[in-house]
């Protein structure tokens, strides 16, 4: 067994698993496994998996491209967020 | 790429998912559903989980009973998992003049059978423990509302569709319709046309685009909301809170999902905004104080297709045969979506559905007759 993506614990196996049943691009394949949504932010794991799916569906890294962007770059506490206006006019 | 289809369904979201796997449960073998970009890249998989009966229209609160309905049971159906979890809708009321109007509300939720009650602060902090019992006075808490995952959702009705025989293009524009005596004869796509007679306009935030293609107008118009996501933790915001204009609950996986309205013009580009997330934490955290150190993971936005009442368009266009609409959700499309896709497929197939539909028609704008919903959030 090999963990790809150490923030979901995604193996090698179920990504090629999850290609071979039919998800074939990669925000798809995101959205079947939730890679690249935890603390990391995808940066371990993506190019990575892009890697493997170029390679299972003979394609270049370019052509499968890399999924959506979402800011913020890093994590960060909604404490310090937390001085922006009060809304508290009614429905 | 299929060349003739029974019905086209235009939009791969959940509506589209659900109405084409519905038309081949009830024997269509020849479905096709055609999606600009993948499935539920809309605004299903941006959405905030939700899915409630605590409307305040015979209208929504009927469509919405019958979705749950469906929803409980939807995972078996679906032979696979989609996430759903009855854990409630607490809706928190900040003055008298507010729980006058939800006392109203929930009586006519209780009228139609939806067993919404209102409590008291303390039964509040019983359902969700830290929340700050100085900003709000009482509750309104419907146990039968809840969650789902939208990608799960999405990928089970794939799935189970796919296995009926419907067949799903991803990647693929509709450019046009070729229609001739008053009937749709063609749609054709970036990669190919596709002879039908009977096309499902589905297509979300396209579905106003996708109506001038063939003379209709769908007077819906795309708002853009924001969404956040935490890092995940262990569950005790079961339920879907909601404050104002604020909502918020976990998800499966453990993190915060939530947004708050922000005013915005229509047609923005979906890009995120800072001061929204300025604006979330710091009613989130009035609301739950110890979030605060919570970190955030992720923002995105996504549109609410608005009506002019906040109801979805249901039905067969009265000016082109063959033509469905189902669209202009109103930030309700996700909830909804098992009894759309049930309902448009028993229109088409047997030209009545089995709940009503025909005040939701499009022609109740030309006519002024629309139905009037005022609890929509975030």
């Amino acid at each position: 067994m090999k963990i790809v993506c150490r923030c979901e614990d995604i193996t090698y196996e179920e990504i090629l698993e999850a290609i071979r049943s039919g998800y074939t691009d990669i925000e798809s394949l995101k959205r079947k496994l939730n890679f690249g949504m935890g603390p990391c932010r995808g940066r371990i794991c993506i190019p990575i998996i892009v890697k493997i799916l170029a390679r299972e569906l003979g394609k270049s890294v370019e052509e499968v491209g890399y999924p959506s962007e979402r800011p913020p770059i890093i994590p960060l506490p909604l404490g310090i967020l937390a001085n922006g206006e009060d809304r508290e006019e009614k429905s | 790429m299929k060349r003739r289809a029974s019905v086209v369904v235009i939009g791969g979201g959940i509506s589209g998912l659900s109405i084409a796997y519905n038309l081949a449960k009830l024997g269509l073998d020849d479905v096709v559903v055609v999606e600009k970009r993948y499935l539920g890249s809309g605004s299903t998989g941006k959405c905030g989980t939700g899915i409630r009966q605590q409307f305040t229209t015979k209208e929504h609160i009927m469509l919405m009973k019958e979705s749950v309905k469906l929803w409980e049971k939807l995972s078996e159906e679906l032979g696979r998992d989609v996430g759903y979890r009855q854990t409630g809708y607490l809706w928190l009321i900040r003055d008298e003049e507010e729980l006058s109007v939800f006392k109203e509300n929930v009586n006519i939720q209780n009228k139609y059978g939806v067993p919404s009650r209102i409590i008291n602060v303390e039964e509040a902090l019983e359902i969700v423990p830290y929340l700050n019992p100085e900003v709000f006075i009482a509750a309104a808490f419907c146990h039968k509302d809840g969650k789902a995952s939208p990608f799960k959702t999405v990928n089970a009705y794939y799935e189970a569709g796919r296995r009926l025989g419907v067949e799903y293009y991803t990647y693929t524009e509709v450019r046009g319709m070729v229609v001739e005596n008053g009937r749709i004869r063609k749609v054709i796509t970036s990669r190919g046309d596709i002879e039908t007679d009977k096309v499902v306009n589905v297509a979300g935030a396209g579905a106003r685009k996708i109506g001038e293609m063939v003379g209709v107008n769908i007077p819906v118009e795309n708002y853009r909301h924001h969404i956040v996501v935490t890092e995940p933790f262990q569950e005790f915001v079961k339920p879907m809170v909601i404050r104002g204009k604020l909502y918020f609950t976990q998800t499966e996986r453990g993190g915060i999902i939530g947004g708050i309205d922000m005013p915005e013009k229509p047609d923005q580009p979906l890009r995120a905004r800072l001061d929204f997330l300025e604006v979330f934490a710091t009613n989130l955290v009035k609301v739950m104080p110890i979030l605060k150190n919570v970190n955030i993971l992720r923002q995105w936005a996504g549109y609410y297709v608005m009506t002019k009442d906040n109801h979805p368009i249901l039905g067969e266009a009265e000016k082109l045969e063959g033509f469905y609409i189902a669209a202009g959700f109103s930030g309700h499309g996700f909830m909804m979506g098992p009894i759309v896709g049930k309902l448009i497929a028993e229109l088409i197939m047997y030209g009545k559905p089995s709940v009503p539909i025909d005040a939701l028609r499009l022609e109740r704008f030309e006519r002024g007759e629309l139905i009037y919903e005022r609890a929509v959030i975030g």
